[in-house]
């Protein structure tokens, strides 16, 4: 993975000395609450309903276990002893005080971490594929192209104050598991007839208020043109971006308005003045990069495992485990372990510090020292030798770690909500809790298959719930709670928005709203290979809407 | 309010002449409204002309006057509209403008470097002189690294690198 030089680390040690400076101006009264608001957020400081957060950025979700034993300390030292994982693939303390959170940054400032751009009107952290490195599907690894966005992109002095938050997301294979269709920017690795290497643009893919899949304004970029391009886009988006309504402020609004293409004339014009500039990357940069997230030293083995094939033959409770956590590996010999953040009746994405302790020692033993965290709130071990994973599983097992629900129902996905977050409508996690709990038996999620769930607090769809194949938004109407239900959803290589059923449901009632939505696609689907979503596109949402508000 | 540029605090021999009042003797900074209607007007004086555009005002409408011009000011109405950090690139580094480019309005200790690093060289701090300078000689202090090329000069971390990766080639 990516290691600082010294370049990277005396930025990320004067931004540290220079938020120091600005919380001491707040704190002796020099800088207004209103001044200092957006400088706390660009170092990733919300103000949230009973104290401050600091959310920390991982860098495309990949971070090795020296970072991830700071966090714990981070959560042990100066928090309520957890840490909570993100949509973004990153990292949130709910309890830190502001006077500490200077000394905060320096303690991750050592192991090469940073909160910089996690939040505010500028470009946020880079998402991409979880499985980066390690994917069999995949064409190449996309985290030496992040980690560039990351380094272009940190503190640009155009734009720091854009119209409203900017995300990009990467993924290098077909299989689109980064969600790139739905962020501001969305780029796909691909080839062109020569076999030479490039990406294709996506532009204007946003939820919240208004929910829209991006259009693809270039079909193939030249690699070397990467920066150049970006540096267009935003440069149009920062002049023609919407200032005057902060719900009409992202890039997608602007594309919707005037069109994508001439959206992508407005880019390719100014593109052509900067292209031929230092923005180019030259190939002995990119080679530098790369050998950063050069393979790990992966041993010559067997694709099968004896020993592997006897414990999933005598211990049902592991057997289980591999069948739903576990995904093939593009090196032989080895699997990607998906390590669930779910436990039943649990809160999506806590981790305690005791158990990112362990699971860094688990990292360090079983997969090159290396993590990953997803968008779904879990993490991975993406290098764990198939002989290797019943060992891992009885140490993730010890930990309350070992939750077999990968990509099952209870798998779901849920924003802090009213718990935490100053803006949401609703709680989400108590929601969370109760689904989880009503669907949790195995052989039950087992029944109902591959499936989503994501659940929202309120409209700015942090945890992207129009494309969850199950969506779920709370919204607050005259001081109660109520959850609208979407069907269809879905972020991968075919996104789609999904759609609202109807008439939301009461606190007491939304858990049996879900139910029958499930009870309903288990009664209808033609097989059990048929899935939620199949089933859902098949049938559309008619006998849904049936079941559930009736005939009317 | 204090002016500073190139490090120092200068007095403003400016006039920000209002769209409805005569002109002044001196040198006189006018809206691009006035600009366009009373160009003739304008090009007929001896004494130094400037332009205020406000953020939402394009300098692509002026960029065929720009030899007019010796102070071209760019508002920020709030320091949260960072339309003005991509006007005053494109000024200095497409267009060429060599004049004085002045940022005023919602002009901050925390964005003023910034505004350096895209082309900006003078900047109307609202602080006395002495609080003023400080503020501008304090936020030149604190980043020394930066990760993009811009018309600014400063060495970017791309170029430092690729000269490292010459020496150690040549060696």
């Amino acid at each position: 993975m990516y290691k600082y030089d010294d370049y990277d680390q005396q930025l990320v040690d004067e931004r540290v000395a220079q938020f120091r400076d600005q919380v001491n101006r707040r704190l002796s009264g020099e800088l207004s609450e209103e001044e200092f608001r957006p400088l706390r957020l660009m170092n990733g400081v919300y103000l949230q309903l009973h104290a401050y957060m600091l959310r920390v950025a991982i860098p495309y979700g990949t971070f090795n276990s020296t970072q991830l034993r700071q966090f714990a300390y981070v959560a042990r030292n100066y928090d309520k002893g957890y840490g909570h994982f993100t949509t973004r693939q990153n990292i949130q303390f709910n309890w830190p005080k502001l006077v500490d959170i200077p000394d905060i940054l320096n303690d991750l400032a050592k192991v090469q971490m940073h909160a910089i751009q996690t939040s505010g009107n500028c470009i946020r952290n880079t998402t991409t594929d979880q499985y980066a490195g390690a994917a069999f599907d995949e064409l190449e690894d996309p985290r030496p192209w992040c980690e560039l966005i990351r380094q272009w992109s940190t503190m640009h002095p155009e734009f720091t104050y854009l119209p409203r938050k900017f995300k990009m997301a990467v993924t290098g294979s077909p299989t689109d598991r980064a969600a790139v269709a739905v962020h501001d920017i969305g780029l796909r690795i691909r080839r062109d007839d020569q076999g030479e290497l490039g990406f294709e643009v996506m532009v204007g893919g946003g939820l919240g208020r208004t929910p829209m899949v991006g259009k693809t304004i270039c079909e193939f970029l030249p690699k070397e043109d990467l920066l150049s391009y970006l540096e267009a886009i935003l440069r149009v988006y920062n002049q023609f971006g919407r200032r005057d309504n902060k719900y009409k402020a992202r890039v997608k609004i602007l594309v919707h308005e005037i069109g994508a293409e001439t959206f992508a004339n407005l880019v390719e014009k100014e593109w052509e003045h900067i292209r031929d500039s230092a923005l180019q990357v030259s190939p002995e940069e990119i080679d530098s990069l790369r050998s950063y997230f050069a393979p790990p030293a992966f041993e010559k083995l067997p694709s099968l495992s004896a020993e592997f094939a006897e414990k999933v033959g005598s211990d049902q409770e592991f057997a289980y485990w591999v069948q739903n956590n576990v995904r093939e590996h593009k090196q032989q010999g080895y699997a990607i372990a998906n390590i669930s953040l779910k436990p039943i009746g649990g809160i999506p994405g806590d981790i305690s510090h005791v158990q990112m302790d362990a699971l860094a020692d688990m990292a360090d033993q079983f997969s090159f020292g290396e993590i990953r965290s997803t968008h779904e709130q879990n993490l991975v071990l993406a290098h764990v030798k198939r002989s290797d994973l019943y060992a891992l599983w009885q140490g993730l097992k010890e930990q309350g770690l070992a939750t077999p629900n990968s990509g099952l129902i209870t798998d779901l996905i849920a924003c802090p909500g009213l718990d935490y977050c100053a803006l949401a409508n609703s709680r989400s996690i108590p929601l969370a809790q109760r689904i989880s709990e009503r669907f949790g038996e195995l052989d039950r999620q087992h029944d109902i298959g591959k499936i989503q769930i994501k659940i929202s607090g309120c409209i700015n769809a942090c945890t992207h719930h129009h494309v969850g194949h199950i969506g779920i938004l709370g919204v607050d109407k005259k001081g109660q709670e109520f959850y609208q239900i979407t069907l269809g959803g879905r972020a991968d290589e075919h996104a789609q928005i999904g759609k609202i059923l109807g008439a939301g449901f009461s606190t007491d009632e939304i858990v049996d709203a879900v139910e029958t939505v499930i009870n309903i696609y288990l009664s209808l689907r033609e097989n059990s290979e048929e899935t939620f979503l199949d089933a859902y596109n098949r049938v559309g949402d008619t006998p849904f809407k049936e079941a559930l508000y009736g005939t009317r | 309010m204090a002016l500073v540029k190139n490090n120092l605090v200068i007095e403003d021999k400016w006039i920000f002449v209002q769209d409805e009042d005569d002109l002044p003797n001196g040198d006189i900074i006018v809206s691009l409204t006035r600009w366009k209607n009373d160009r003739e007007t304008l090009l007929k004086r001896s004494d130094g002309l400037g332009i205020v555009l406000k953020s939402g005002e394009n300098p692509d409408q002026i960029v065929d006057d720009l030899a007019f011009f010796q102070v071209i000011a760019l508002t920020f109405p709030a320091f949260t509209d960072g339309r003005a950090y991509s006007y005053a690139r494109l000024l200095r580094e497409r267009h060429g403008f060599d004049g004085e480019i002045r940022a005023i309005g919602d002009v901050l200790r925390d964005q003023v470097f910034l505004m350096h690093r895209c082309g900006f060289d003078a900047f109307d701090i609202k602080a006395g002189d002495n609080k003023a300078l400080a503020i501008w000689l304090d936020a030149q202090k604190e980043m020394t690294t930066f990760y993009q090329p811009t018309g600014d000069g400063r060495k970017t971390v791309r170029s430092l690198r690729d000269r490292r990766r010459l020496a150690k080639a040549a060696s």
